[in-house]
Order: structure tokens, then C-alpha cells, then sequence
């Protein structure tokens, strides 16, 4: 067993000469960690229900409620600490289903070419030019709201990202000298891909990941703000925001304000993930 | 001239497939899912023959593949049908009403986006990195992350409640709108030499331009970096560095310049992210254009409205691109293969 230490010592090693960029990653990760730990322990976490009016209406925060309560006296730090649940296993759900199907088809479609490769690399593309959110709108409002249901209109916004990224990467590989080796051996297409391929393209899907979740977040908080994502009393940011608009600008900041912070840092969190990742990925490989 | 010519005509041939293939997937998602659009509208209260008649009219009791074809068929003649609420109107007049919002709003924004991008990226791509490149570095990323609603509902407090110094919604003093020309109120108003007008709506899209523009321009912040640091970094610059050009005249006429050409190639897709993010800033600042109409369309069930209206933006979005290639083909001789 690995103690403690020596897990440290292998960030650091890892870390090392990345510079700022070192920085990057350490506070996304310990944001996103944090707002993890939250969702897993929400139920110890949370000192309230978060679906019950435990107090007065609009009542600013105070000792007893940290963030206040919203309209209907529910409180707002145990909503956000809920509410991290909903965000995540959305986000996770779709994000893991358009890596299923986005990677798979973009190694195929790279490393076979032809006219699948034409026919999908002009789907894909087509589906990439369209304003994402306004697809993600629209799948979600035929479909109808809740968490299973935002999480496939996410996932078909987001497939194209992972295809064309890894169609790109496998382009180039393929015209690599060890794939060809393979290639002059005989190994079999399938085997090229999984073998030889796919382990060179992982580390580029760990940075697509960080980045597009952090764009994933935006997009599942925008479409529950605009009222498709979940139905009430579910706690989730994007919709607390919403419901907490009407009330804002008479003075009464805080239902808008920490659901607004939290959907921010999320998003900061994996985007700085994805930035220093790739930025010490693509130094190391100078 | 030739290539170009060639350029043009693969570039027109391929915007066809690209439309086809949107309005194919609008098709099925509005028609495949699950759930019957017109029930879903008029309540499972409504009489069966209410409801088959609606069925009927939207071609619904029809094969699929038959629906799919008359669907194609419509859109070829311009037809996008009319709305099934409120003096069921054309569904492209509609749309026109609200369209000059929008782009008054995206243009705006658009602008925003771009300078604030131009002086990071230029900041952050000069040296590359130096401490100020990392700094916008962050920047880009911490602005695009601010969540479009949080933030203009800030800026709606800051501006609007404490300094009382700009409205917080709408697009202009009902009582000073001006004639209609275009429907885009500040061109509307420079027309017509209104300057109440014109300062009206000019100040009503102060805080929703600034919301959008801010968000997107860390976008333009990564690419006028990226594209700045490899015109940089070749031999003509060090040319000019060696004939002992001075350092500015070499960023801004010989590096800048020729480092905003690639842009020009993102910008098609940029203007989707802009769309986008027009739609929450509207709905955030009660801004009229197609995005808050989209919305009330969706909450009225109004199934052909909301069909037509996502057809008009994939046709506009696959325009702007092709523009934009297109521009950029005659800007740069190299595309033209």
C-alpha cells in the first residue's frame, strides 16, 4: 500500500517545472474535490432538509442559516449542498454517455477514412456548428424535464467534441512509424486501434474531459435556469438562481448569489484543470 | 481568379449537405421522442376531434418518411407554417419581429468580445510565457466560466439598482421607439436623425452587450494569443527584428496583422457560441429577440413555432459560416485550392 507521503511526492514530482500551470491544477482539483466530497456526504453535510421550509421566508444569512432562506423558508446552504448531487450525476451521466459514443466513432472513423469518414466527420461537424445550448433547449423541452432527460440532451451536444478531437489525433497517428510497423506485421485494424491507438489518445481525453465538463456545467445551469432541466423541489443551482431572479434586485441577494458562485467554480474548477493539464502535457511532449 | 471561383462553388455545395443534415436532426428530435406533440399542447382534456383535426393539420397521422418529405418540401418553398397560438400567424413573421433584437444584441456583444479579446490576447501573446500570459490566460478562462445569468443579474444590481446609472431590462423606452426601417433600434434611430431614441436604446443594450461580450471574449483572448505567438515566432518577424524595425511597428503592423487572419476562420463557430448565449442573456434581461421568444414558444407548446425557429437558426448559423469562409478565401490566397 501506497502511504500518504509517497503520494504526494508523486504529484510534486509530477507537478514539477510545470510552473504556474502547477497552480492550475492544484486548485481545480481541490475544488472539484471539494464540491464532490459534498455531493457524496450531502445527507451529513446539509444541517437542513433541503425540500422543506425550515425557517422564516427570505430570511439574509445568519448563524443559524448560513446562506439565508429562500422564498418558502427553505434553507439556501443546504439547497447548494443538494444541489451539487443534481449537477454532477447530470453532468457525469452525459458526459460518460458522449464518450462512449464520440470516442469510439472518432478513432474508427480516423483510422479507417474513406467515405464513413467523410459521411460522419459531416454530421458531426454539422452538429458542432449549432449553437449547443439551443439544441440542448430544444431536446429537452420535447423530451421534458428531469435528470435522465437533461443528461441525453447534454450528451448529444457534446458528442461531436469527442470525435473530432480524437478523429484529429488519431490522423496523425496513424502515420506514425510504429503504427505502420504494426500495420507491415500484420495486425488487424481492431487491434491497431485498441492496442496501439487508443493508449496514445488517453491523455488527450483527460483534457477534452476537464474542459468539456466545464462546459457541460454552464450548459446544464443555463438550461435549468431557463426552467427545462429539473421540476421543483429538486435542488440544483441553475434552477435556485431562477427562482431566486424575481426577488434580486429588491435587495435580496443571497438565493441568487451562492448557487451563482458554486455554478462559477465548478466550472472554474475543471476549466483550470483542463488548462494546466493540457498546457504541461503539451510542454512535456517538447 | 479561377481557384477562387472553384473555392466558391465547393464551399456553396457543401453548405447544402450541412443545412440538410440540420434540419434532418430538427425533424427527428422534434418528431421521434417520446410524447405526442399535440396532447402535449392542447391538455388531455381536449376532444378527440380537436385533436386528430391538429394531427391533420401538422401532418402527423402521416407515414414518417411522408411527413419527413412534405417537411423538406415546405422548407425548400420558405414555408416554416404558421404558429398554432394567437392569430396563428406565419411562423417566419414571427420571427422576423424578434430578429432584429437579437442581432442588435449579438452585434453589440460581438464588438464587446472582440476588443476586449484583441487587448488580452495581444497582452498575453506578446510574451510568451511571461507572467501577463499566464494572467490572461486565467483571465480567458474565468470570464467564460462566469455563468451568463449570475453575472448580468450582477451587473444589473451594480448599474442598474445601486448607481442608478442604465436600465436593468427591455430594449428601449416604449414611448421613444423608433419608426421601423430595419427593426434595429439604433439604426432605426440614426436614420431618422431620433436622438432620444437613439440614446435610449444605446443605453438599454449597454448592460446585455457587456454581459455577452465579456463571457465570450476569453475566447478571443486564447485565439489572438495562439495565433499571435506562431506569426511571432517566424522567420519574416525575425527579418524585421534584424533590419531593426522598432518593436511596435513590428508587433502591430507586421505580427498583429497577419495573426488576425486565422481568426477570421473561428469566427463562424464563435457566432454560434454567440447565439447561444444570446438566448440566457435575453431571458436574463427580458431582451425580445428570438431567444426569449423561443422560451415563451416552448412554455405555449406551440410545436410548429418552436420547429420553425430552430430551423432558422441552424439555416443562419450554416450562412454565417459559409460567409465567413468565404471572406476569408478572399482575404487569403491560400485557401483558394
Amino acid at each position: 500500500m501506497r502511504s500518504f507521503s509517497s503520494v504526494f511526492s508523486g504529484i510534486e514530482r509530477a507537478l514539477s517545472g510545470a510552473g504556474l500551470d502547477g497552480y492550475l491544477v492544484i486548485f481545480g482539483s481541490i475544488t472539484v474535490m471539494a464540491v464532490l466530497i459534498m455531493a457524496i456526504f450531502a445527507n451529513y453535510i446539509a444541517p437542513y432538509d433541503p425540500v422543506q421550509s425550515v425557517g422564516p421566508a427570505i430570511h439574509p444569512p445568519c448563524t443559524k442559516y448560513i446562506m439565508g432562506t429562500d422564498s418558502i423558508g427553505r434553507d439556501v446552504f443546504s439547497r447548494i449542498v443538494y444541489g451539487s448531487r443534481t449537477i454532477l450525476t447530470v453532468v457525469v451521466m452525459s458526459t460518460g454517455l458522449s464518450m462512449v459514443i464520440g470516442i469510439p466513432l472518432g478513432l474508427i472513423s480516423g483510422y479507417m477514412g474513406g467515405i464513413l469518414d467523410r459521411i460522419l466527420s459531416l454530421i458531426m461537424d454539422s452538429i458542432y456548428a449549432f449553437p449547443g445550448l439551443i439544441l440542448a433547449i430544444v431536446i429537452a423541452a420535447m423530451l421534458g424535464p428531469g435528470i435522465y432527460n437533461t443528461a441525453l440532451s447534454l450528451a448529444v451536444v457534446y458528442i461531436p467534441t469527442y470525435f473530432r478531437m480524437i478523429r484529429g489525433e488519431v490522423l496523425s497517428l496513424r502515420e506514425r512509424l510504429f503504427i505502420e510497423a504494426a500495420r507491415a506485421i500484420g495486425a488487424k485494424s481492431r487491434r491497431i486501434i485498441t492496442k496501439y491507438i487508443f493508449p496514445n489518445v488517453i491523455y488527450l481525453i483527460a483534457v477534452i474531459f476537464s474542459l468539456n465538463v466545464a462546459d457541460a456545467i454552464l450548459t446544464e445551469a443555463g438550461l435549468s435556469f431557463l426552467g427545462l432541466s429539473v421540476t421543483a423541489p429538486t435542488p440544483d443551482w441553475g434552477f435556485d438562481l431562477k427562482n431566486g431572479q424575481r426577488y434580486f434586485l429588491s435587495g435580496i441577494w443571497w438565493p441568487v448569489t451562492f448557487p451563482g458562485i458554486m455554478i462559477i467554480l465548478l466550472a472554474l474548477g475543471f476549466g483550470f484543470l483542463g488548462e494546466g493539464l493540457n498546457t504541461i502535457v503539451s510542454k512535456r511532449g517538447e | 481568379m479561377t481557384s477562387l471561383k472553384t473555392y466558391v462553388i465547393t464551399r456553396v455545395l457543401l453548405t447544402i449537405p450541412m443545412i440538410f443534415i440540420l434540419l434532418t436532426l430538427v425533424f427527428f428530435v422534434m418528431r421521434v421522442l417520446p410524447g405526442n406533440p399535440v396532447i402535449a399542447m392542447v391538455g388531455m382534456k381536449a376532444s378527440q376531434r380537436y385533436i386528430k383535426q391538429l394531427e391533420h393539420e401538422l401532418r402527423l397521422d402521416k407515414p414518417l418518411w411522408e411527413q419527413y418529405v412534405d417537411y423538406l418540401n415546405r422548407l425548400l418553398h420558405g414555408d416554416l407554417g404558421r404558429s398554432m397560438i394567437w392569430g396563428r400567424r406565419p411562423v417566419i413573421n414571427e420571427i422576423m419581429d424578434h430578429f432584429p433584437a437579437t442581432l442588435e444584441l449579438t452585434v453589440w456583444g460581438f464588438i464587446f468580445s472582440v476588443l476586449l479579446g484583441l487587448a488580452t490576447g495581444v497582452v498575453a501573446g506578446v510574451k510568451e510565457g511571461g507572467k501577463m500570459d499566464f494572467a490572461m490566460r486565467v483571465y480567458s478562462i474565468v470570464v467564460y466560466s462566469l455563468f451568463i445569468p449570475w453575472f448580468g443579474m450582477v451587473l444589473q444590481l451594480i448599474f442598474g439598482v445601486w448607481l442608478h446609472a442604465l436600465p436593468v431590462g427591455g430594449r428601449i423606452n416604449p414611448l421613444l421607439t423608433p419608426k421601423h426601417i430595419t427593426g434595429i433600434y439604433v439604426l432605426d434611430s440614426m436614420l431618422t436623425w431620433n436622438l432620444p431614441a437613439l440614446s435610449s436604446s444605446i443605453r438599454h443594450l449597454m448592460l446585455p452587450s457587456l454581459t455577452l461580450g465579456i463571457v465570450l471574449s476569453g475566447i478571443y483572448t486564447r485565439l489572438v494569443r495562439s495565433s499571435l505567438i506562431e506569426v511571432l515566432g517566424q522567420d519574416f518577424i525575425r527579418a524585421c527584428k534584424s533590419r531593426g524595425l522598432p518593436e511596435r511597428s513590428i508587433l502591430f503592423k507586421h505580427g498583429l496583422k497577419n495573426a488576425l487572419i486565422p481568426i477570421l476562420t473561428m469566427m463562424g463557430l464563435q457566432f454560434a457560441l454567440l447565439l447561444a448565449g444570446a438566448v440566457l442573456t435575453e431571458t436574463t434581461f427580458s431582451w425580445p429577440g428570438i431567444g426569449t421568444f423561443l422560451m415563451e414558444r416552448i412554455e405555449y407548446r406551440d410545436f410548429t413555432t418552436v420547429q420553425g425557429t430552430v430551423v432558422f437558426y441552424a439555416i443562419f448559423v450554416a450562412l454565417i459560416s459559409l460567409i465567413v469562409d468565404l471572406i476569408y478565401a478572399y482575404i487569403d490566397p491560400r485557401v483558394r485550392y
